[in-house]
């Protein structure tokens, strides 16, 4: 059993539930012991674009600080927001002038040394390698045509992109290995318009529409994300007429291919394979 | 935006200018309009200035931009920032213009709280509009 320290933020201990639950069966059975970082805080859900605000740094950094005083190094994130803020903030520190004003604002934490990797949970399938993870698959999920959306947080900016920014194949190659068929699609590295679903939804769901077309004109029967305000919007932003793909996080599908989740009685019907 | 184009040293100095270059961290001058982050903008349509354009009024000094829509149609995607060949994180000047509204008290979106949202969407949709 190898030991991950894990941060879940708070989508997926509410609407995003099935993406833990799913994702942590399937570490187990792939030999992880997946343990969550004690007392953690939000994440800070958008990272902080202005320079000169440091308030707007110390919701991330104090988690890192969770991690150092855990006695890790590295944290695992399953939520594409939550990863964003946190490996954002890892390199925001690298600058020590930001590290020292940081720790000197945060007067009732131990000070953070800085050194703690933030890794996806994309980047930790990859990291065990194709062949493994197909050593490990228990269901065939070869008729599963999938589309992979990534959104904005996994690929940008460039200093945290889990890949290629534009061009990026990790998704597709991590549902290859898992025996299921991957389909890629020009908008799946196109902003779903995110927290703009509160103030602006006919803008979102323009997106939306224009996003499912994308996957279904390309073959997608399905789509994967590991972003809960992604899958929000592209279930709940539909416009009328867009085509009706099933949207699932991509922890979910894992977990169906290594036999740690049944796949949904639906699913299974409509796309012929066993449940 | 002007009807006439002045460069003067006083529009070049404003002092706005140098508050959405220290906010931002940015140099508006490296921009050299090629365009690419309007092109790659999928919010573009909604937008009343392009996100060059809104580079463009900057360099010429151009405090119009402030009361721009555009910014606040701007998600954040970041696709203007990683595709910017002159390396100008444009996401972070359009956030030195929602910033320099903000702590002014101004705060020209509207939420429309009609169903219920995932807390990231709140959070994350407040979290704009907050100083
Ligand atoms: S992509 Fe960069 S250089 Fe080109 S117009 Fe936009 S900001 Fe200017
Ligand atoms: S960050 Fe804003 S301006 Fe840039 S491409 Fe995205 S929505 Fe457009």
């Amino acid at each position: 059993m190898t030991r991950l320290l894990y941060f879940p933020g708070c989508a997926l201990k509410d609407q995003a539930k099935e993406y833990e639950v799913a994702t942590l069966a399937a570490l187990a059975a792939l030999g992880y012991e997946v343990q969550e970082l004690p007392r953690w805080n939000c994440c800070g859900t958008v990272y902080a674009l202005a320079q000169d605000d440091l308030m707007r740094h110390v919701a991330p950094v104090r988690n890192l600080i969770r991690v150092q005083e855990a006695g890790e190094d590295k944290l695992l994130t399953l939520c594409a927001m939550c990863y964003n803020t946190l490996s954002r903030s890892t390199h925001f520190v690298q600058n020590p002038e930001n590290l020292r004003r940081l720790n000197a604002f945060m007067d009732e934490e131990e000070d953070y040394a800085g050194g703690v990797r933030v890794l996806h949970l994309l980047e930790l399938l990859s990291g065990i390698g194709p062949a493994n993870l197909a050593k490990a698959v228990k269901r065939d999920l070869s008729a599963l045509r999938i589309g992979a959306y990534y959104g904005c947080t996994l690929l940008r900016p460039r200093e945290v992109a889990v890949d290629d920014p534009e061009k990026p194949e990790i998704m597709e190659k991590i549902l290859a290995a898992l025996g299921a068929t991957p389909v890629a699609f020009p908008e799946r590295v196109e902003c779903c318009g995110a927290y703009l679903t509160v103030t602006k939804p006919e803008a979102v769901r323009l997106r939306v529409g224009s996003i499912l077309l994308s996957a279904a004109q390309n073959g997608a029967e399905l789509l994967v994300t590991a972003c809960p305000l992604c899958h929000f919007n592209l279930r709940e932003r539909r416009p009328l007429g867009a085509p009706k793909l099933p949207v699932f996080y991509v922890g979910e599908v894992l977990a169906w291919a290594l036999g740690a989740k049944p796949i949904p009685e639906e699913i299974a019907r409509a796309m012929g394979v066993r449940g | 935006m002007a009807a006439e184009l002045r460069i003067a040293r006083e529009n070049l100095e404003a002092p706005f200018l140098k508050k959405v270059a220290e906010i931002s961290g940015q140099n508006v001058f490296a921009c050299y309009q090629c365009g690419k982050c309007s092109a790659g903008c999928v919010f573009g349509e909604h937008m009343d200035l392009l996100p060059n354009q809104v580079l463009r009024l900057l360099q010429l000094g151009d405090d119009s931009v402030l009361g721009a829509r555009a910014p606040w149609v701007c998600a954040a995607c970041l696709a203007c920032t990683v595709r910017c060949p002159k390396g100008v994180d444009v996401a972070r000047i359009m956030e030195a213009i929602r910033q320099l509204s903000l702590r002014q008290g101004l705060t020209p979106v509207e939420m429309k709280l009609d169903r219920d949202f995932p807390q990231i969407a709140l959070v994350g949709a407040w979290r704009k509009v907050s100083p």
